[in-house]
């Protein structure tokens, strides 16, 4: 219910607020039953200048909204410790906290030095140290960083908070729509406008150095795809072939965009060679292929294509090969993202009213449907695995979700723009 | 594990930090950070410059005879030709019959007027993924290319785009504006 509070809360302020403050809130719908309790003290401040960033704010949001973590409100700590020996282990013990993070934060002639230890509560012990020096405008970054730390250290599992996100937004106004790609901090903050057009933008993809974005633009009336370097702003039209030029997707390696082309007549996967500007066409049936994905070791390429008559993935060789199908459960399964490590991968899965995220196991086909929602789309798995980010409706709203790949753990970012589509996390 | 109780004094700045993290993409994003501000905002303006947005011509176009500046008949409600969009079912690209008339219309026009060029704008519902839905739009909209050829359209006359679900009509989350999205626009692009 508080959901909902959130939701129309964020929507209103989006109507007041010019859209630079538009910024996304996290919220958890659901965790994991085990979420580990962890306090958060608010880290002591010394300098004479303010600190811009509440780092130990950032860190508790980030930690909170992963789900795996249950992290301690403020006024329920019994007491501020920024020092090992002023912690009492046995308050946060009666607390039932596992562990217990505390910080200071110290401002030196606009250098911040952020210093922070993680303990295990109950063994009274350090986990982990460490200081660091930031700029100001650092300072969220660092934030991030320290949740990756502590995430990793508590779950084995890569933190994802230092990550960014790049999407579409549109903003409509009568018949004129304006069309932005945009990229953010993997919370929503921090966005950065890096094209827009009067003329629909889609289908962002990172390059795998997360230094490029290719993406499609109707800015000339016909699709073009272009790579844009996210440092200099500059970019290179890589393919304005007539008809289709759609859904990049970037070669491990790097080196080569499979795309979609629709040159010869009806729309087929190619592979273009960055380096060398080679095209070779990889599919050649007579149907619709389209939404190529490279598998994380560069060996396959799964596909979206209705030569069956419905959409359905497929895969093959990115040599080129027997194109084997994939998908067998459902009228509808597209648009596929591969997990990191290449053992599953993530689709809109649809059975003829609605289409939600689905995950299928590789090895065994066996299908797990994550969301619930009536047009869910986009999904991009985090690079450690553990999230699918995609892209949801519901009642008229847009906006950005995330859901693990179990399925457990269910996020709803909110945006309190117009519309919003298209997330990718970048790698 | 060894637990170390001393704080690990690492006196780096937060470049290195996030460097240190496992190799130099993650330094490469902080470049991007600081160079963002002029970077970016060069990339928008430049870039964009050719980006021809929703001009005012084609806000006239979205009255309800787009292609009225062509000539009278376009704008005479019992003229086939008045019509100019081609509605489709849900993922076909099948033309119904209510519509080859209206084609057939558009066709005798482009004969007798081998100087006009028409755009076949598809398009699709937002259901489903959007780049399987652009193909679907092009789909729908070189069928009513091939229609328009049987009956001796060149090729010259006629060009093809697609942009999905990414331009409705309606905007609504229902079928009735999904059965409005599903269509091509037949676009007169003048002399």
């Amino acid at each position: 219910m508080s959901f909902f509070r959130v939701c129309l809360l964020t929507g209103l302020l989006g109507f007041y607020l010019p859209t630079s403050f538009a910024e996304m809130t996290i919220e958890i719908t659901e965790g994991v039953q085990s979420a580990l309790p962890i306090s958060i003290v608010p880290f002591a401040m010394q300098g004479t200048a303010g600190v811009p960033v509440d780092v130990s704010f950032v860190v508790d949001a980030d930690l909170a909204h992963s789900g795996y973590f249950k992290t301690l409100d403020k006024q329920s700590m019994p007491g501020r410790p920024s020092t090992a020996e002023a912690v009492q282990f046995k308050d946060w013990q009666a607390l039932s906290q596992n562990y217990l993070v505390i910080g200071q934060v110290t401002e030196n002639q606009g250098q911040y030095s952020v210093q922070f230890q993680l303990f295990d509560v109950y063994k009274g012990e350090q986990l982990m140290g460490y200081q660091m020096t930031s700029s100001a405008a650092d300072l969220r970054r660092t934030a991030h960083h320290i949740s990756d730390l502590i995430f990793e250290k508590l779950t084995g599992k890569r933190g994802v908070f230092s990550g960014r996100i790049a999407y579409i937004t549109s903003n409509r106004v009568g018949r004129q729509s304006n069309h932005k790609l945009e990229v953010s901090d993997a919370d929503g903050f921090n966005a950065q406008t890096i094209a827009s057009s009067g003329e629909p933008l889609m289908s962002p993809t990172w390059s795998p150095d997360g230094k490029k974005i290719a993406y499609v633009s109707f800015e000339r009336k016909t699709a073009a795809i272009y790579i844009q370097t996210l440092a200099t702003g500059q970019r290179v039209s890589v393919a304005e072939f007539p008809g289709i030029n759609g859904a990049p997707s970037w070669s491990p390696d790097g080196g080569k965009l499979a795309l979609t082309l629709s040159k010869d007549g009806n729309p087929d996967i190619f592979i273009l060679n960055l380096v060398t500007r080679d095209l070779t066409k990889l599919t050649k049936s007579s149907a619709i292929d389209t939404e190529p994905t490279w598998s994380p070791d560069g060996n396959n390429i799964v596909f979206t294509s209705d030569r069956g008559g419905k959409p359905q993935l497929y895969k093959v060789s990115s040599q080129g090969g027997e194109e084997e199908r994939i998908t067998f459960s459902g009228s509808y399964n597209a648009r596929a993202s591969f997990s990191p490590d290449g053992k599953s991968i993530a689709m809109v899965h649809g059975n003829g009213s609605d289409y939600r995220i689905a995950v299928m196991d590789l090895a065994t086909k066996s299908v797990n449907v994550l969301t619930d929602g009536r047009s869910d789309e986009s999904p991009s798995f985090s690079p450690n695995g553990s999230m699918i980010l995609y892209a949801s409706r519901k009642g008229g709203t847009d906006y950005l979700s995330a859901v693990s790949s179990d399925g457990k753990i269910q996020q709803k970012l909110m945006f309190n723009g117009n519309e919003i589509r298209e997330p990718a996390w970048s790698p | 594990m060894n637990l170390n109780k001393t704080v690990l004094v690492l006196a780096i700045s937060a470049v290195i930090l996030m460097g240190c993290s496992e190799d130099d993409k993650d330094e490469s994003l902080i470049d991007g950070t600081q160079n963002a501000a002029s970077g970016i905002n060069d990339a928008s303006t430049q870039g964009f410059k050719n980006g021809s947005g929703l001009s005012g011509s084609e806000m006239n176009n979205s009255g309800m005879y787009p292609n009225a500046g062509i000539g009278p008949e376009f704008s005479d409600p019992n003229n086939p030709l008045s019509k100019s969009t081609i509605y489709f079912m849900l993922d076909s690209s099948q033309i119904q019959d209510d519509f080859v008339p209206v084609i057939a219309a558009h066709a005798q026009y482009l004969l007798g007027h081998s100087g006009q060029r028409i755009t076949l704008q598809g398009h699709g519902d937002e259901r489903g993924s959007r780049e399987y839905n652009i193909a679907l739009g092009e789909q729908r909209a070189k069928s009513i290319a091939s229609m328009l050829k049987v009956q001796g359209v060149t090729d010259g006359q006629l060009d093809v785009v697609s942009y999905g679900e990414e331009k409705p009509a309606s905007f609504g989350h229902d079928e009735a504006s999904w059965e409005l999205n599903r269509r091509v626009e037949l676009i007169y692009q003048g002399k």
